[in-house]
């Protein structure tokens, strides 16, 4: 029996309270100089119907207060570049720090979106090249950079499908959908005003043409399929399924969550999708941020061109870049502004970066990692479809499960040895999913700390499965009640 | 365990009968599928409820469960202290954690429920799967 | 490639233990013809000097060397150096709060948590704050931006009230009331404008006529697009005698520091984006929406609750997460999966750093650089400041001639010197709309005054004197 870590709690960094609890009268943390304009007061400016005398409860603190505040619960965290970030189906690799310095470059972090377009040519192009290498990564024709992150480009996708299919007469009713999805594929399809049809998958994880035929009814739509799938399994007969979509008259939608694993080996518009989206934080290594912001262009066909959003970004004769509001057959704006331009100056950086080589080699590493992963633990874990995966793989806690031991469980306890845990319980059809998505950036190294750490906590499970069970015991809280704070949500701290 | 004289669902709820009153709730095993639960939704006093309708939601910290009717009627009474803790309806899901009372308009759907030894060999061959 | 850490060893050694011979066979599942046989024709690779010399041209060809009047949801504010400082600290800005996806069977608790309870604890403070500035019980923890929180928001009402028809300021932002049309297009919700008044704000006269007992929401945003803070005492009876809940979108935020929260409203929602974060060509931002306690399970996004640990001490969770995505799939309140954790992030640090009197200070350094700016303007011939409706940091200029005009002949000055209303609304030829805030100099501000003076001077001139009743209601006018 090993020894197990004692629950610690070191450092000062460890206890720090909520900001208003620092706060004191009196407390600034900027200095803002005296206005340079004759000062005004806004009481008498406003009148006392709408002046308004302070903010109750807002916190006063120094500048110092603040630093070390935010950086204790920094430590807090785990990131990417804390260490390997197995998360599947969220494509946690690193951030380049060049991505960070560019995006930050004064006029393009300060350019107004209304300032004329002869003054703000620069941001212009680089919507303008992010889309084109967009286009050329995926196969598509034109690509929309509005979509503020991939749930609202999923959105966007289904709408232009209903638009196009609105001229060509009829919008249809229903949009199928794989079992295996991510929630926000129905989510997004009720949004749309569509009906969702889930689409049952075949025993390799896939979807069954003769299932698909069946269901591709004159009343749907389209498909809306994740390629690779959740199960990160290549749909081999992707050509046969949306050859048959669109002799049926529907579209393929293709959720474009998963494109680190084909980025250079295989494009979507090439193998039958009409429509997808990216998302610039998984694919192309803008940061995830804590949850945000994301980024999700959407990609279309030629055909579906007139649908993007409006305005687009246009070259002019001359070289000259402007903005297209004259769009009639637009599915109309998804957002305020041109999209989330932070993250696609990033997203661009890093495409530069490695050019058409450079991202090829890094699909192939993420692909080589993956498939590492479930090859060295297949014979303790159990490997549910076992195919060669691409980008991530899922196995399962079946074998630990009859130990009483589940996924969350053992995720937990991999928190213990230094990981992040892999994604729990998704894809929906596989029973205690193990999810593990390594990415390119896992060195070997890494990855062979993460397999004897896996394969350390299956052997707890046999020896002491109530230790595993308890797991974690390192970290700075113990398991929280969840259900309390259900019951009676404190959402906001008061006095 | 489960009480004899309540009639059961296939969806897990329980009712028991009084003249043309029946009491409603889900059943011990529902609730233990559905973990802590924190959070009920449920109809108003005088709303119908139709037979294999919806009439409610049951929300634990990572689920939500829609509760179905065994019976069509008129709700007449709805259980209040669910509202303040939710709980209840783990640690007491036969007895104080009913939901509601409804007035029945045809008594003789409860005819089509199962019995308590009927619904125990139901809930174990769904488990043996 | 550098961000790549496997060496060509590892990689040999990893295909053999997998017992392949080359990279090639991990992909021989992929059928042949759907392979990608040429090369992706991309710029690159680029070393990070090269990236560093493309993005500097880029912003070369920027307005940076401008002086910006430019508002209209997009605000310029001076962001203290230490925001960006912790924005840029790795375990912030690399890490995740992920869904959670799995349908609960009894044991299940938190995980992803432990290893985000900062970004948690901050996201806690961001409800805080949010809630404190709103005056609302409760806020979420961010939304994409205003334009998609004020849609939410709606969203919100259609599902808290069942009715399906909504009443619309004309003076919401004109792009947010775009994205409200695209989404409610497939709701089949039916939209009603409200015009705005001579003075400015909500024409009430004609919100009384267009709301009824149909109406779900009543959407008015305060400043609204021109600018005029909105008076909401009779407004919110209307909306609550007809049993509707009242929208109030704020995409200028730092006024409430100093202009009374919406009490009454049912959901405060908008923009935070003048909380430090950066203009960016208009993203990313950050959306907020607040609301009372009661409607809590109704809101849509993410939410962060505090609890405690087996041991008694404070951590912090997600919470409410039934109502998302992952859980209810098609019945979730809404498609949304992310939220705007980094932006709200510094949001969060740019209001501490304010703080309470910070914040206000800022506010009234805003109110006295506008109205400087506007009483000089009035004071120009020809040049009239239309609506009397208080307003914060941003006015309607009109002038006495083409606007577009006007806005060229500061550009050359190196101003740009406010959005042409006519592109929004038609019957506003000749007006722009001004915003003025602390990162404007007086010199700036005095040298506009001047180009719209000579501009007066040329046009009176040219359009012969102009009878004064042409003027729309002009204020300020000695």
């Amino acid at each position: 029996m090993k020894d197990h870590p004692r629950h610690a709690r070191p450092h000062i960094t460890r206890d720090e309270g909520l900001i208003f609890e620092r706060s004191s009268p009196g407390k600034c943390g900027v200095d803002l100089g005296a206005p340079d304009v004759p000062p005004a007061s806004a009481s008498e400016l406003l009148g006392e119907e709408y002046y308004r005398k302070e903010i109750p409860g807002f916190p006063e603190v120094s500048e110092l207060e603040v630093i070390r505040h935010f950086t204790r619960l920094s430590t807090w965290n785990y990131g990417v570049d804390t260490g390997l970030y197995p998360l599947g189906s969220c494509t946690m690799k690193y951030n380049p720090r060049i991505n960070e310095v560019v995006a930050r470059l004064e006029g393009l972090a300060t350019d107004h979106p209304y300032a004329p377009e002869e003054v703000t040519q620069g941001c212009l192009k680089v919507l303008h090249d992010t889309a084109r290498c967009l286009a050329e990564i995926t196969g598509m024709d034109a690509v929309s950079l509005q979509p503020a992150a991939g749930a609202q480009g999923e959105l966007s996708g289904i709408l232009i499908i209903q638009a196009c299919l609105a001229d060509r007469g009829n919008p249809r009713k229903y949009i199928l959908v794989p079992d295996s999805a991510h929630g926000t594929n129905p989510a997004s399809v009720a949004t749309s005003g569509y009906q969702m049809r889930p689409l049952k998958s075949d025993a390799h994880g896939c979807i069954d043409p003769n299932e698909l035929d069946r269901a591709m009814t004159d009343e749907v739509a389209g498909l809306m399929l994740t390629n690779p799938n959740t199960l990160g399994i290549f749909e081999v007969r992707i050509r046969e399924i949306c050859e048959l979509v669109h002799r049926k008259g529907g579209l393929v939608y293709m959720d474009g969550a998963n494109m680190n694993a084909l980025v250079g080996i295989a494009r979507p518009a090439d193998f039958g999708a009409d429509v997808m989206h990216l998302n610039l934080h998984k694919t192309f290594t803008t940061p995830h941020g804590g949850g945000g912001p994301g980024s999700g262009p959407v990609a279309v066909k030629k055909f579906l061109e007139p649908y993007l959003p409006s305005p687009m970004v246009v070259q002019a004769a001359d070289g000259t870049y402007g903005l297209d509001y004259n769009r009639p057959k637009s599915i109309g704006r998804v957002r305020a502004f041109y999209g989330n331009f932070g993250m696609v100056v990033r997203a661009l950086a890093y495409i530069a970066a490695n050019g058409g080589e450079g991202l090829l080699e890094t699909t192939q590493d993420a692909v080589l990692n993956a498939n590492y992963v479930m090859r060295r633990l297949q014979d303790l874990y159990e490997l549910p479809y076992n195919e060669p995966c691409m980008h991530e793989c899922v196995l399962s806690d079946h074998r630990q499960a009859a130990r009483g031991v589940h996924t969350v469980d053992i995720a937990k306890r991999l928190i213990d040895y230094g990981f992040h845990p892999y994604t729990t319980a998704f894809p929906l059809i596989v029973q205690g999913a193990m999810m593990i998505e390594p990415t390119e950036s896992a060195s070997k190294e890494d990855l062979d700390e993460f397999i004897d750490a896996m394969r350390a906590v299956a052997e707890e499970v046999e020896e002491d499965p109530e230790f595993v069970l308890k797991a974690p015991h390192t970290t700075r809280v113990s398991r929280l009640d969840e259900a309390g704070a259900a019951r009676k949500p404190i959402l906001r701290w008061k006095p | 365990m489960y009480p004899d004289e309540f009639q059961y669902t296939k969806d897990h709820e329980w009712i028991r009968v009084d003249g043309d009153s029946g009491t409603i709730g889900i059943t011990d095993h529902a609730q233990k599928e559905l973990g802590d639960i924190v959070y009920v939704e449920l109809p108003k006093t005088g709303d119908a409820v139709a037979a294999a309708e919806i009439f409610g939601t049951v929300e634990s910290v990572k689920a939500v469960s829609e509760v179905y009717s065994p019976v069509t009627g008129e709700v007449t009474a709805v259980n209040g202290k669910l509202a303040e803790h939710p709980e209840l309806l783990n640690s007491d899901p036969h007895v104080g954690a009913w939901l509601i009372r409804v007035k029945m308009s045809d008594p003789k759907e409860v005819d089509k429920l199962m019995s308590s030894e009927e619904y125990e060999a139901y809930i174990q061959q769904a488990e043996s799967h | 490639m550098r961000y790549l850490p496997n060496s060509p060893r590892d990689r040999a050694e990893m295909l053999r233990a997998l017992g392949y011979s080359s990279i090639e066979e991990l992909f021989s599942q992929i059928p042949e013809q759907i392979r990608f046989q040429g090369r992706l024709n991309l710029p690159g690779p680029l070393s990070e000097q090269e990236i560093l010399e493309f993005f500097r041209e880029a912003a070369g060809q920027s307005a940076r060397k401008y002086a910006s009047l430019l508002g209209a949801g997009a605000y310029s504010h001076y962001r203290p150096a230490a925001v960006d400082a912790l924005l840029s600290r790795g375990e912030f800005f690399t890490a995740y709060t992920p869904y959670q996806a799995e349908l609960a069977q009894g044991t299940l608790q938190a995980m992803f948590e432990f290893q985000t309870q900062g970004t948690l604890q901050a996201m806690f403070e961001f409800q805080t704050l949010i809630a404190q500035l709103t005056g609302m019980e409760v806020a979420n923890a961010s939304l994409y931006d205003g334009s998609t929180a004020t849609n939410e928001a709606v969203l919100m009402a259609l599902r808290l009230t069942r009715r399906n028809r909504v009443v619309v300021a004309k003076t919401l932002h004109p792009e947010y009331r775009e994205v409200m049309a695209t989404y409610l297009r497939h709701q089949g919700t039916e939209i009603v404008d409200v015009p705005y008044s001579p003075s400015g704000q909500l024409d009430v006269a004609a919100l009384e006529s267009a709301v009824n007992k149909e109406t779900a929401a009543v959407v008015v945003q305060s400043p609204n697009f021109l600018g005029a803070i909105e008076r909401f005492g009779e407004v919110a009876e209307l909306v609550h005698k007809n049993g509707a809940l009242l929208v109030v979108t704020v995409n200028e935020p730092l006024s409430l520091a100093i202009v009374n929260p919406p009490a009454d409203a049912d959901i405060v929602c908008g923009e935070a984006q003048s909380f430090g974060v950066p203009v960016a060509f208009g993203g990313p931002f950050v959306g907020f929406l607040a609301t009372r306690e009661k409607f809590v399970r109704q809101m849509p996004g993410r939410l962060v609750g505090q609890t405690t640990d087996t041991e008694g001490r404070r951590g912090f969770v997600l919470t409410l997460a039934t109502r998302e995505q992952h859980i209810r799939r098609e019945k979730a309140t809404s498609n949304i999966c992310t939220n705007q954790s980094l932006c709200a992030l510094a949001a969060t640090i740019y209001l501490c750093l304010l703080g309470k009197q910070g914040l206000k200070a800022l506010a009234e350094h805003n109110m006295a650089k506008a109205h400087y700016a506007a009483r000089q303007l009035a004071d120009v011939p020809g040049t009239s400041i239309p609506f009397a409706s208080p307003y914060f940091n941003e006015f309607v200029v009109k002038t006495p001639g083409n606007a577009d005009g006007l806005l060229r002949e500061l550009q050359a000055e190196k101003i740009l010197g406010g959005v042409s209303l006519e592109r929004f609304y038609p019957e506003l030829k000749e007006h722009l709309l001004v915003c003025v805030t602390e990162t404007v100099s007086k010199a700036t501000l005095d040298r506009m005054v001047e180009v719209h003076r000579n501009f007066s001077v040329r046009n009176e001139a040219g359009a012969g004197a102009r009878s004064a009743s042409s003027r729309p209601v002009g204020q300020e006018k000695a």
